[in-house]
Formats: structure tokens, C-alpha cells, sequence
């Protein structure tokens, strides 16, 4: 046995209904190590974690801390081992102070009174410890996301923890504030604690961590050394295939394609006067910042929000796109950009979200629906899109999030669009579920699909779309054609997206909108 | 080893607790039927049964259209008025026009059918208001209901509206086979709107709506139009249940149905529609019904006092209520 492993885990297999989320895991965590677990979503590295801190209870195999057996059964059991979890969404008191965020449930007290001045004491003696500076009276509400993480980190400090496990802790973090939460971490590091720390970024973990365990399908690939590894070798054990190229090679439209959209002087509101066109089997990207009013203009052209002015032809014909259903009725679908809040009807089965937009192909004259209709339909789409589980009947919450997506995708292929507008196709999913997106969105174009691809992942626009739309501002500022090499260039993209004059404010961190 | 079982035990303890709160209502009907059926020996006769089927028919109606509005995301308090307010125009359609010898033969149908008429009318308003005017649905139909209880008691002038046609009295009185026509009528309807729910276009819409409204309205689906019908659904149960009301005992006030509205909603949630909307069926509120009436008719063929069965309702109620956190706390 290794005589400096705060954590030992021993053939751990754990299972949910639809499946097996973990199975004969075996693992060390060393003591003062920061150890990094990757993997694809619905991997199990979450799961794993869960374990640890106690939310999840293994069907089978042991758990050792400090070479004891343990057998958690709530969270609270963990905590009194010095093990705190750290996940996504930040969980604090938005109303209540840092200090009594920090000190939540250590409060000093005595016959009930709270004794300030000992809690502030006590918080002078954490913040030395981690070398945070925080205003103590500071409503935790007002702070950056970076601050309230550090609010986070002190609490778990204060729980006296020796283990801090961080799910995505880094998730809903801009670039800037990232950077000082991985200063944090190193800190942490150095004061003694042990971390363990869940990312789906591979940079941060290579430049963080000591330790880097790779998962895939509920078991450990392997685990090595940080230094033994690159993006690409992780990459590859986390798939379990060769990834020689992330976006698959598209077919140049024909020259002479049809223009399946075109839009003439649309004004709405938050949008200039906006003229495009997109023709049939080319994938346009629209690019700009976050507030640049691309998803403005792609629910304006969807009919889901209203037009001052303007024309809109599809196909050649003038069209009334005045609600969702018009667009529909037209060949123009949108997959909008948050899943869960635009996207799913997560309390639904798969074949119910699949089918919604398009009952009118299943049902009989009265609208009662076919159901042999319905089922082929979406057997087809299962396998085309690749759902695990492909089982019709179980509800949309059950899903992972790559799978998720893939039923959002495919609930606009139920039937052949005409125009698909796609808004963030692929936020928030893992490697391989992005990779057969990216092979449907391609696919699409070559059918002949007009495409306007929003990404805010600019190498995801470079690396599928033929040509470049950039907003800023709510207009149209540049239309960006591939070079000679076939490729956009992302320094033209970036420069019309922040506009000359606004470069530096933006690259100082403030957002250019 | 003993882990592996222990943990084995555990899991399968914690999967009959998922039935247990999917399936209690099923259960919890069952072992009512065997404990009544123990303890009385009136209990378990046909009569007796069809009497229960008969007596439930109110609140049956009312509630099984309150799952499809709750399942579509909204709450209806004006039910109690609206069952008041057709119960009333059809007695005084049947009533008035009666009186005329040309329409003495058509004037009940006349006035069943006023009655209908009026209360699919109220509940499509009471739609507008939560979608149009975009006013909270338990505000909207709280206050209107306050207000269809006004315009009937303003056109009956306070007083009872007596039918004086006996054949007004065959909708609710008559019976095919010995079965009363109240029961065909609401588990038909009951039937029916199970069918609407899961076997048509509509049906998804209705849960697509309550489920996630902006997720419906970007797949082209008119989250208005569907609720404002399932409001509309809503109303025509009500009316249903007020013209019956009418029917049998051939007259109708102003202040009648009172409690009806919340009864109904309890009724629904007993049986497990979760009242967070997106969830539910028809079934699962028949059940609830019929606990419901169990209960009464329990209590009075044992002579408990009615008020020991307030509590009891009200205990089951909470009970129901606590059940659908506890589901949702665990997904």
C-alpha cells in the first residue's frame, strides 16, 4: 500500500438505471498532489468525485482515507474527514456577507451570540493562510464570479478541509478570472491541501496539475504524471481513437448554388439595417462578440422576435416569418443556443422532444398521431445521431449533456430544413459529442442545406464554415471569404468583431458590447 | 461480501421507494377497497359502487379537465363559480323557454346546452386573461371567479331558479342498465381527454407548453392558443358539472359549487400530477377522485363523525403534496 495516499479507492463500481457509471475503478490520490481527472461527459469523473465526498454511495468496493475504511453515507460524513466539494454552479448566500459566507456553519458563538469580533479574527487568519484579499462585509452578490469562487475556497478552508474536490470549477469563469483562480489553487497547494480537480480543459489541467487521471466509459484509461502529457495524448485516451482532425473535410457549394435566404433592410430592435444571403451547401459562420446581437438576428429571422422592416425570401419567394411556426412552415429551423432553458422539454421522453416541431408529418387528419409513423421516423434519427441510450421512451433529464444536444439537433432533422440557423451547436458538450455534431452539421451543407453557423468558439467557425459573417453592434461589419489556403483568417474575424477602436478596452478585459 | 449486499438491499430499497411514490395512489385505492370491503358489508355491492361512480361525478369532472390545465402549466379557482353561473343559465333557459309552447318540447336541450355553451365560454376568457393580459393564473381566475359569482347572483336577483319540466331532470336522473348517465358522462370525458393527452398532436402540445414554454413557443408551437384551450376545457367540465347539478335536482343558485375549485385541484395532486406543470395524467386523477369519495363513503357507512373526515382529507392531501416534492427532489 502506498504510504502517502490521502485517498485509496479499490474496485469501485456504481450504476444508474440506464447505466453503469463506474466500473472497477481503482485509484490514488497522494497526499499534497493536485490531481486532475478528465474525460468525456458522462465518463464517470464527476460520478468519482461524488463518491469521495460522499453524494454517491458504490454498489461495490472500498473506499480508504488515510488507509481507513470508510463508508459515507451522506456528505456531512465526508466533511468531518476534511473532504469539501467545489462544483460549476457557485452555491452561496447571495445576500449574506463574505464573512458569514465563509464561516456558514462555523460560526463562533457564545450562548447564541454571534461574536464578531473572534469570526473576524478567525477570518484574518484564513485569508492570511491563502493570501486572498476580501472585503469581509461585502455582500457575496456583488462580487466577480473569481471573488465568489474565493469565497468558496475560504469556506472550505475554514471546514478545516485536507481534500477539496473541484468539479468544473473554472466552467462559468471568463479568461481573466480564470487566471486567478488558478493562482488560487496553486496557493491552496502550497498551504498543504490536496486537490482534486474535475476539468474538461485540457490546458489548465496540463499547467495545473501534478497528476492526471484519464477516464472513458466509467473506468480509468490511466493514470500519469502531467508532465508525461499533451492536449493531444489526453485527447486521444479520452476518446479512444486517434483524433487526427477534429472537424471533418467539407465540400466546397457549387458555384453557382442557390440562394436559399435572403434577407433585404431587416431592422428590428438591437439591430441594424441587415442584408444576407445564404445559399444552398454553404455553411456561413456568424461571428461577434457575446451582445453582438447575433442571436438577435437569428430568433429575429426565426420569427421569434419581431421585425420593424425588411424582406425575407426564401427560396426566391417572399415570406412572412411572423412566428416560429411561419419559419417552420418556410424550411427555416433554429437550434437556439441554451439547451436547457430554449431547447428541451427535459421532463419529456426523447421521442416527444423529437418529434414536437414537427407533429403535423405524423398526425392523422383529426391530430391523432401515428405512431408507427413517429417510431420509424425516430428509430432513423437515433441512429443517425448516434443516442446513447437509443430508447425512445426515457426522459430527456436522463441524458447526458453531449446526448442531450444530439435530441436537439435532431429534433430539426425530423424533417430536411431548408435554412438551419445553429446557435452554439455544440456549448457545454464533450469532445465527442461536438465531433459528430460537427459530422451532421457538414453532412447537412453537402445536402444542399443553407447553414449560419453562430459560434462564439472562433476556431469553430474557421474550422466548418465557408465564409464569415461578423456582427458588432447589431449590424453586419464584415463578410469574411476563405484565403487561398481555403481557411478564414481569425485575426480578420477578431478585428472586425471588436472593432479597431474598442481593441484594446476588450483585450483588457471588458467586453466590447 | 457483506458490503456488496448491503449496498444490493439498499438499491433495491431505494427502487421501491420510486415506485411507492410513482405507484402509491394505485395502492393506496386498492387497500381502501379491502379495508372497506372488510368492514362493511354494504360497502362492497354494486349499488353501493355505482352509487360512488354517481356521487363522484362533480368533482370527477372539474378535475380531470383541472389535470390538463395543470399539466399545461396553469391553475383554474374560478371553477366553483363557473359550475354556479351554467348551472343557472341552463335552469333559466330551461325555465323561460319552457314557458313558450313552441319550444316546450327542445327546452331542456335548450338549456343543457346553454349551459355547456356558457361554461366553455367563462373558462376561454379566463384563458385570454392568463395569456393575452399575461396576468399570474392563479390571480386571473381567483378574481374572475369572484366575478362570474357576481353576474350570477346579479341575474338570478338572489333567488333559486326552479325548472318546473321533469324532462330537464333526464340528463342527471336518467340511467342506461341501471348505470346513471352522470357516470357515463364523466368517465367518458375522463376517456377522452386521456385519449387528447397522449395519442394526439394536441396532447404533446399541452405538456410541451407546461413543461417548458419558450422551448415550445421556438418549435413553432402557439403556447397561448393551447393553454387558453385547455382553460376552455376547464370551463366546459365545470358546466358540465353545474348543468348535471341543475339537471338533478331541477334548480340552480348563485352561491352553489363553492369549494368545488380546490377540492378538484386536491383531488389531482392526490394522485400524483405534479403540480409544477409538464407532468400528470388522466388515470392518476380518476384515482384521486375516487380516494376521495372512498373516504366519505367509508366514513359514513361506519358512522364516523364529518368532521374527523375533514381531517383525514386534509392529512391525505399534505400527504400528496409532500410525495411530489419528495419526487422531485430526487430527479
Amino acid at each position: 500500500m502506498n504510504p502517502t495516499a490521502l485517498v485509496e479507492i479499490r474496485r469501485v463500481s456504481l450504476s444508474f438505471v440506464a447505466v453503469q457509471a463506474l466500473r472497477d475503478i481503482d485509484l490514488f490520490i497522494n497526499q499534497g498532489d493536485i490531481h486532475a481527472l478528465v474525460g468525456e461527459n458522462g465518463a464517470g469523473k464527476s460520478t468519482l468525485g461524488k463518491v469521495i465526498s460522499g453524494i454517491e454511495r458504490p454498489d461495490d468496493g472500498d473506499l480508504l482515507i488515510n488507509g481507513e475504511l470508510r463508508q459515507y453515507t451522506h456528505p456531512r460524513d465526508a466533511l468531518r474527514d476534511g473532504i469539501t466539494t467545489i462544483t460549476q454552479e457557485i452555491a452561496l448566500l447571495n445576500n449574506q456577507s463574505v464573512l458569514h459566507n465563509v464561516l456558514l456553519g462555523q460560526e463562533i458563538c457564545r450562548a447564541g451570540v454571534l461574536q464578531r469580533g473572534r469570526m473576524l479574527a478567525e477570518f484574518e487568519r484564513l485569508v492570511e493562510l491563502t493570501g486572498f484579499s476580501l472585503d469581509p462585509d461585502e455582500k457575496v452578490g456583488n462580487l466577480h464570479m473569481a471573488d465568489q469562487r474565493k469565497v468558496e475556497v475560504l469556506q472550505a478552508v475554514a471546514r478545516d478541509s485536507r481534500l477539496i474536490i473541484m468539479d468544473e470549477p473554472t466552467a462559468m469563469l471568463a479568461d481573466d478570472e480564470t487566471r486567478v483562480f488558478l493562482d488560487i489553487v496553486r496557493n491552496l497547494q502550497r498551504s498543504g491541501h490536496t486537490i482534486i480537480y474535475i476539468s474538461h480543459f485540457l490546458e489548465e489541467v496540463l499547467e495545473l496539475a501534478d497528476v492526471v487521471t484519464v477516464m472513458r466509459n466509467g473506468r480509468i484509461v490511466r493514470t500519469a504524471p502531467t508532465a508525461e502529457e499533451t492536449t493531444h495524448s489526453l485527447v486521444e485516451a479520452m476518446l479512444g481513437r486517434s483524433m487526427l482532425e477534429m472537424y471533418p473535410t467539407r465540400q466546397a457549394p457549387a458555384p453557382d448554388a442557390a440562394v436559399l435566404l435572403e434577407v433585404r433592410g431587416l431592422e428590428a430592435q438591437g439591430l441594424g439595417r441587415i442584408d444576407l444571403q445564404l445559399r444552398a451547401g454553404e455553411i456561413t459562420g456568424l461571428a461577434g462578440l457575446v451582445g453582438s446581437g447575433r442571436s438577435r438576428l437569428a430568433r429575429t429571422l426565426f420569427g421569434a422576435l419581431e421585425r420593424d422592416a425588411g424582406e425575407i425570401l426564401v427560396r426566391g419567394e417572399a415570406v412572412q416569418l411572423n412566428s416560429t411556426s411561419d419559419a417552420i412552415q418556410a424550411g427555416v429551423f433554429m437550434l437556439p443556443e441554451s439547451r436547457k432553458e430554449q431547447g428541451l422539454l427535459l421532463k419529456q421522453s426523447i421521442r416527444s422532444n423529437l418529434s414536437l416541431p414537427h407533429m403535423d408529418s405524423v398526425v392523422g387528419r383529426v391530430g391523432v398521431i401515428s405512431r408507427t409513423r413517429e417510431s420509424n421516423r425516430i428509430g432513423q434519427l437515433l441512429k443517425l445521431l448516434n443516442v446513447v441510450p437509443p430508447e425512445p421512451r426515457l426522459i430527456v433529464n436522463r441524458l447526458s449533456g453531449g446526448n442531450q444536444q444530439k435530441v436537439l439537433f435532431g429534433k430539426w432533422l425530423f424533417e430536411q430544413p431548408t435554412v438551419f440557423i445553429v446557435d452554439e451547436p455544440t456549448r457545454g458538450i464533450d469532445i465527442g459529442a461536438r465531433r459528430a455534431i460537427y459530422e451532421l452539421v457538414v453532412e447537412l451543407a453537402a445536402q444542399g442545406v443553407a447553414i449560419l453557423l453562430i459560434s462564439s468558439e472562433i476556431e469553430e467557425i474557421i474550422g466548418l464554415a465557408h465564409r464569415s459573417l461578423v456582427m458588432r453592434l447589431g449590424s453586419i461589419v464584415a463578410e469574411i471569404e476563405a484565403g487561398e489556403d481555403g481557411r478564414l483568417d481569425e485575426q480578420a474575424i477578431m478585428q472586425a468583431a471588436f472593432g479597431a477602436e474598442t481593441l484594446q478596452r476588450a483585450a483588457a478585459g471588458g467586453e466590447a458590447t | 461480501m457483506t458490503q456488496q449486499t448491503s449496498a444490493g438491499r439498499e438499491r433495491s430499497a431505494r427502487t421501491i421507494s420510486a415506485f411507492l411514490l410513482d405507484y402509491g395512489i394505485i395502492i393506496a385505492v386498492f387497500l381502501l377497497y379491502i379495508v372497506l370491503s372488510l368492514q362493511t358489508d354494504a360497502f362492497f355491492s354494486i349499488r353501493n359502487q355505482l352509487n360512488i361512480l354517481d356521487q363522484a361525478h362533480q368533482i370527477g369532472l372539474i378535475a380531470v379537465a383541472a389535470t390538463v390545465v395543470i399539466i399545461a402549466g396553469g391553475f383554474d379557482l374560478s371553477t366553483g363559480a363557473i359550475f354556479a353561473m351554467s348551472g343557472v343559465i341552463a335552469a333559466m333557459v330551461a325555465r323561460d323557454l319552457g314557458a313558450h309552447e313552441e319550444f316546450a318540447t327542445a327546452a331542456p336541450w335548450l338549456g343543457w346546452t346553454a349551459g355547456l355553451i356558457a361554461g366553455t365560454l367563462l373558462g376561454l376568457l379566463n384563458g385570454v386573461l392568463v395569456t393575452f393580459f399575461r396576468i399570474n393564473t392563479f390571480v386571473a381566475t381567483l378574481s374572475s371567479g369572484i366575478v362570474f359569482r357576481g353576474f350570477a347572483l346579479l341575474i338570478t336577483e338572489a333567488e333559486m331558479v326552479r325548472v318546473s319540466d321533469r324532462a330537464f331532470r333526464e340528463l342527471a336522473r336518467g340511467s342506461i342498465l341501471d348505470v346513471r348517465h352522470t357516470i357515463f358522462i364523466w368517465l367518458g370525458f375522463a376517456v377522452a381527454l386521456s385519449f387528447i393527452l397522449f395519442r394526439t398532436r394536441f396532447g404533446r402540445y399541452i405538456f410541451a407548453a407546461g413543461d417548458n414554454p419558450e422551448a415550445a413557443r421556438l418549435s413553432g408551437i402557439n403556447v397561448n392558443l393551447v393553454r387558453t384551450i385547455t382553460f376552455g376545457i376547464s370551463g366546459l367540465a365545470a358546466g358540465m358539472a353545474g348543468v348535471l347539478s341543475a339537471s338533478k335536482f331541477l334548480k340552480a343558485q348563485n352561491d352553489s359549487g363553492q369549494g368545488l375549485e380546490l377540492i378538484s385541484i386536491a383531488a389531482v395532486v392526490i394522485g400524483g400530477t405534479s403540480i409544477m406543470g409538464g407532468e400528470g395524467a388522466v388515470w392518476r386523477t380518476v384515482l384521486g377522485v375516487m380516494l376521495l369519495r372512498l373516504i366519505e363513503n367509508g366514513f359514513n357507512l361506519m358512522n364516523v363523525e364529518p368532521f374527523y373526515q375533514d381531517i383525514f382529507q386534509g392529512l391525505i392531501i399534505l400527504l400528496a403534496v409532500a410525495l411530489d416534492a419528495l419526487r422531485h427532489r430526487r430527479s
